[in-house]
């Protein structure tokens, strides 16, 4: 057995395996299928300070290998997270992580001062990138100034692990990167999911209610690697990869291109086991080439 | 999540198709109403798995069967499935039609199309428990009325077709059955159409009606947030609060 420990900032992992924020609920919902505390880290469904009701329907099209999604952030809001999940969730053996959005710099203070008060919540995952939603969400993430800006309020309230999540919808994603590094960002964290439309062509209109919506699984995986590569050439904070992955491999691809850890999303929808199949496969990886820790295969692609 | 093995899939129109699935091992209960989340696999456009109504479950034979229209290419494969190939499926999902509180309530159980899958199951498990069981099934024409004989099992079985091939002619909600209230509780599944013009009879005549609904599902366990229907409640889940709502609950326009 290798050493499949970690750390990502404030964070220890016992592996570098996290679920993605929107893909796993709360956790709780998959602890029919697997033994939820084997994961590294389970970050939760996007969370706002007030709740939201989410997009109409249909907020789903299916497409060639991936699908589009178009949620909108539906959540009961942070004071119920508080009230209600927390408790059932603090004292699962893994790390559990707040993926918060916000539509305004004081929703996004609010929240995180309510979420620093939390002894079980090792970190946040600030999410600047959703597409979904009209006013802030993405709007925070597609500016170098925004996001410098966000990042900024958020670090000042709020003492334990910050982890942006980070758009592909963007010129460069690398600066980014660095502006929200510069603002005291402990990792980052990409991609989010790519925009894009899907059409009915029978009935001449859209799929989505929403029109557009952010496109996850395989399809986006090339471009994930590409950005995490660059990402990582360019920040000195950890890197976490996601976008796409559906296997062990998947996952090494990115660490070698430069991920210390990496997020599992919608994989999660087809097989609701394949969190431990990524962990087991990365071990048997390391064991194969006789790595003797998981560490030495991050950005460790030969060139 | 567990592989079961098809032991037939029998061809009922070139539309339709029935898979029965087994399993060396004992299958899990499961309720009339839930569905299973079916794992396509041999298929480079379909990326997702297909939820599907548990059609019937038979315990002795230890066989789930599984109604398949051919809508798409995930359908499409499904219905292409030969004996003795394993598919993976995620059951039993989803919430379950509830019971009758009198047990000499008068029940119709209403199906049209490929919704009519989940009511052979709940008309067995209705007989079983005592109660009198009455379908009123309908489709376009008579070869879409599918697995007659095996409702005729259950219950009195009563048919309209849009054609007038076979049964009265017209919609189900035409069926000379419905003039006046002559039921306690409904239970429908079909057509989005179907269900709301038969939600509207079952609130004009205040029977107490539920519905199934379908949605397009990533997850099928509440998870993706995908599949929500709107409720007196806000957005819900179909897969995880459903797929069987009580029409007061939905904010259909009836």
């Amino acid at each position: 057995m290798a050493n499949l420990n970690i750390n990502i900032g404030k964070l220890q992992l016992k592996n570098p395996v996290m679920t993605a924020s929107g893909t796993f609920g709360y956790g709780t919902e998959y602890s029919d299928f697997i033994d939820i505390s084997r994961i590294g880290g389970i970050i939760v469904k996007g969370t706002t300070l007030r709740e939201r009701q989410g997009n109409p329907y249909p907020r789903m099209a299916e497409t060639p290998s991936g699908m589009l999604n178009a949620v909108g952030l539906q959540n009961k809001g942070v004071e119920y997270f508080i009230n209600n999940i927390y408790p059932t969730v603090k004292d699962i053996n893994t790390n559990i992580i707040v993926n918060l959005s916000g539509s305004t710099l004081e929703d996004y203070i609010e929240a995180a001062e309510m979420l620093n008060e939390l002894d079980f919540i090792p970190g946040i995952e600030l999410n600047i990138s959703c597409p979904n939603v009209k006013e802030g969400g993405m709007a925070f993430g597609t500016s170098c100034l925004s996001a410098a800006q966000v990042v900024k309020a958020v670090r000042r309230v709020y003492k334990n692990d910050l982890m942006v999540k980070l758009s592909p919808n963007v010129t460069s994603i690398s600066e980014i990167a660095l502006a929200v590094e510069a603002e005291g960002a402990d990792s980052v964290s990409l991609i989010n999911t790519l925009l894009g439309m899907a059409i009915n062509s029978e009935k001449r209109q859209p799929i989505l209610s929403t029109i557009t919506g952010g496109l996850s699984g395989p399809a986006i995986k090339p471009v994930a690697l590409c950005m995490v590569w660059q990402v990582a050439q360019a920040v000195k904070i950890p890197v976490i990869g996601l976008g796409g992955i559906m296997n062990a491999a998947d996952a090494i691809e990115f660490m070698l291109a430069g991920a210390s850890a990496v997020q599992i999303g919608t994989a999660n929808f087809i097989d609701p086991t394949v969190t431990i199949k990524v962990i087991d496969g990365i071990d048997d990886y390391l064991n194969r080439h006789g790595y003797k820790s998981v560490t030495e295969i991050i950005g460790a692609l030969e060139i | 999540m567990l592989d079961l093995i098809i032991k037939k899939n029998v061809t009922l129109s070139d539309q339709y198709a029935l898979l029965i699935l087994t399993s060396p091992d004992k299958l899990p209960e499961m309720l009339p109403g839930q569905f299973a989340e079916v794992r396509v696999d041999g298929s480079s456009t379909v990326f997702l798995r297909r939820a599907i109504s548990i059609h019937y479950v038979d315990y002795e034979t230890n066989e789930l069967w599984l109604l398949i229209q051919v809508v798409g290419d995930g359908t499409k494969r499904l219905a292409e499935l030969k004996s003795g190939e394993i598919v993976n499926l995620l059951l039993p999902l989803g919430n379950s039609f509830s019971l009758p509180a009198d047990k000499d309530a008068r029940i119709l159980l209403i199906g049209g199309g490929v919704g009519v899958a989940p009511l052979l199951f709940l008309g067995d498990y209705l007989k079983k428990i005592g109660f009198e069981v009455n379908y009123l099934l309908g489709a376009r024409k008579k070869a879409d009325l599918l697995q007659l004989c095996e409702f005729e099992r259950f219950g009195n079985v009563y048919t309209t077709t849009e054609d007038g091939s076979h049964g009265e002619p017209g919609f189900v909600t035409r069926h000379s059955l419905l003039n006046g209230a002559n039921f306690d509780f409904i239970y429908t599944c079909g057509p989005t159409p179907m269900m709301k013009a038969v939600a509207s009879y079952a609130a004009k005549t205040k029977t107490n009606c539920e519905v199934s609904l379908e949605n397009t599902m990533a997850c099928g366990i509440g998870a993706c947030l995908c599949c929500v229907t709107d409720t007196t409640e806000g957005h819900l889940c179909i897969c995880t609060e459903g797929p069987v709502f009580n029409i007061t609950k939905l904010k259909w326009q009836i």
